[in-house]
């Protein structure tokens, strides 16, 4: 998390200072223009975005509550106690569960969606568009619109599914312990799915074609071209897409938050969610803030993967 | 090979067909929810068809509820949000873009990372920070904190967006003698249009869609924004499925439109935004 804390709340001013006279300035002010422009983004960001990200870091290490604020110093005793938490475990799998299965899933379907809207067709422009509505819409709204399919008395899934015979009585998916999470899966996986497959469209359209007809002159299949052409020329994209997904997904809580309140008991409660309800339901600041800062402690390697990534990615 | 032609077409044509319907079906299902009376819906549950058309759950919606009020809430902090985003943004991406200066790709990184910041830990901490700022409960704390959120993706998104315009322009009225702010006021900002028009959506949709600080910072009806309005319906209206499929219908609609006009170019930015820095 160190990447965070640096940029977010960079002193913008005392860089140029120390570095100008190292360059040869060729106009008074030009070294200042640029942190001029930059400073009301970095203020707003800074003001409230990098300072609270320090302050939470630093209510893990203290009792906080919401009334008070910070009430005394603990030093490691928050992390030891959400460890020590018989249901630590569950939250660990819950949060690798939803994070690997709705990504992994997103990515599958998502490549499957691209190399589909890749294809010629009329209307291409305005299907494009129609396919990515899921996301511009509110997550609760996409709550809302899945809690009331499987609704278990009126929802449209459970009477077609009894209509065809699968099931003899209703279903609630969305409340039974071993349907729950995989549940929520499903409705993340339907939101993030146009997503991926239209970063990754764009990225198989930046594939040169004159590469594909060389290879396919050398005597490559259609098999071929794709797996020694398209994979390695998508491959960056698909990998930041993937990373970038991994990371708001974890911290994502709106769905399970809104449709199960991370139950039954703790069967769909993630570590971001436990965090938000620690803090806000329980009351309890310094824990909550444990809960977040734990996770963003492992999710710092997926963010520091990303940068790289990302960079390489500049620099071809 | 004309039949096997005939069959992978078809097959494709299947597929998209399918695709289409399972992203716009749960939308078809609401719309249509949302228009059946709701003793029907007592009785038979949702259907595609509705044997009876009422506008039931919209009147009572609109007359009986507090949907309006957040509608405006969330406008308003559409409203205060989206061009400060912008105005801080353009200014950050013009200094990433034109300028060369110490530290530059520090704020790049910095750029990137914190679109990564997760609104989990950044929300216990803020919600004592708004109230020391007076800014708890408030249309106008809630819209700053969507900005910030927002603000490092616009950057990035702008940014792009002004490294696809040539500098030659810029480089003659350099040599005509324009001073920086001339330059960006003449030279920079009217090519910029569509730029910040793919990038006001994109803060618009973020601004509308937020859900969990809007949640956290707001505790009145004269606050709430649509999202937590919603939510709140969710529990308050549980057998009224007319009345909240027709909010989420009217919740919907802006952010589809919005989204339908400047998709191709927000999509590009997209991409743009995870493929190069």
């Amino acid at each position: 998390m160190s990447l965070l804390e640096h940029t977010s709340s960079a002193p913008a001013p005392a860089r140029p200072v120390r570095d100008a006279p190292a360059r040869k300035a060729p106009r008074r002010f030009t070294h200042r223009e640029p942190f001029l422009l930059m400073a009301p983004a970095l203020i707003l960001v800074g003001v409230f975005a990098g300072f609270p990200l320090l302050r939470s870091l630093w209510f893990a290490f203290n009792e906080a509550n919401p009334f008070q604020g910070i009430t005394a110093f603990v030093g490691l005793d928050n992390f030891t106690a959400i460890f020590r938490d018989d249901e630590f475990g569950t939250f660990v799998r819950n949060t690798a569960l939803w994070t690997f299965g709705a990504v992994g899933l997103q990515l599958t379907f998502g490549l499957l969606g691209a190399l589909l809207l890749n294809t010629r067709f009329p209307l291409r422009g305005i299907y494009r568009g129609l396919a990515m509505i899921p996301w511009a819409t509110p997550s609760v709204l996409v709550a809302l619109m899945w809690m009331w399919i499987l609704d278990p008395n009126h929802g449209i899934l459970n009477k077609a599914l009894m209509g065809l015979g699968v099931i003899d009585s209703p279903v609630a998916l969305l409340s039974q312990t071993s349907t729950a999470l995989p549940t929520l899966i499903v409705i993340d996986v339907w939101q993030g799915v146009p997503l991926f497959a239209v970063m990754i469209l764009a990225a198989l359209q930046a594939v040169p074609p004159e590469l594909k007809e060389a290879a396919s002159m050398d005597g490559a299949g259609r098999l071929g071209v794709f797996r020694h052409v398209v994979v390695p020329a998508i491959l960056p994209t698909v990998l930041i897409t993937t990373v970038l997904r991994l990371i708001w997904t974890a911290n994502y809580i709106d769905l399970p938050f809104i449709l199960t309140g991370g139950g039954p008991g703790t069967a769909s409660t993630t570590m971001a969610l436990q965090s938000y309800v620690t803090a806000y339901k329980g009351g309890d600041f310094g824990e909550g803030a444990a809960y977040a800062v734990t996770q963003a402690v492992v999710l710092a390697v997926f963010v520091v993967l990303y940068v790289r990534l990302t960079r390489k990615a500049e620099i071809r | 090979m004309n039949r096997t032609r005939i069959f992978s077409r078809t097959a494709l044509a299947i597929a998209l067909i399918g695709w289409l319907a399972v992203i716009l079906g749960p939308y078809v299902v609401m719309l249509a929810t949302s228009v059946t009376p709701n003793e029907v819906l007592t009785r038979s549950g949702a259907s595609l068809v509705p044997p009876e058309i009422s506008f039931e759950g919209y009147r009572q919606l609109l007359t009986g509820t507090a949907f309006l009020s957040y509608l405006r809430n969330s406008l308003l902090v559409a409203l205060i949000a989206v061009p400060l985003t912008l105005a801080v943004g353009t200014g950050a991406a013009i200094a990433l873009s034109r300028f060369e200066f110490p530290g530059r790709q520090a704020f790049m990184t910095g750029v990137l990372v914190a679109q990564l910041l997760p609104a989990v830990l950044l929300v216990i901490s803020l919600q004592g920070q708004l109230r020391a700022f007076s800014l708890l409960d408030s249309r106008i704390g809630l819209a700053l904190v969507h900005a910030a959120f927002a603000t490092p993706f616009s950057v990035w998104l702008l940014k792009g967006f002004l490294d696809s315009i040539p500098r030659e322009l810029e480089e003659a009225g350099r040599i005509d003698g324009a001073s920086s702010s001339q330059v960006i006021r003449l030279l920079i900002l009217p090519l910029l249009g569509p730029g910040l028009v793919a990038a006001g959506t994109y803060v618009f949709i973020l601004t509308w869609n937020e859900f969990l600080y809007a949640l956290t910072f707001t505790a009145s009806e004269a606050t709430r924004t649509l999202p937590v309005g919603l939510q709140l319906f969710i529990g308050e209206y549980q057998i009224r499925w007319d009345l909240l499929t027709a909010g989420g219908v009217l919740a919907v609609v802006p952010v589809i439109i919005g989204f339908l006009l400047v998709q191709k170019r927000l999509v590009a930015g997209l991409a743009a935004g995870a493929v190069k820095g």
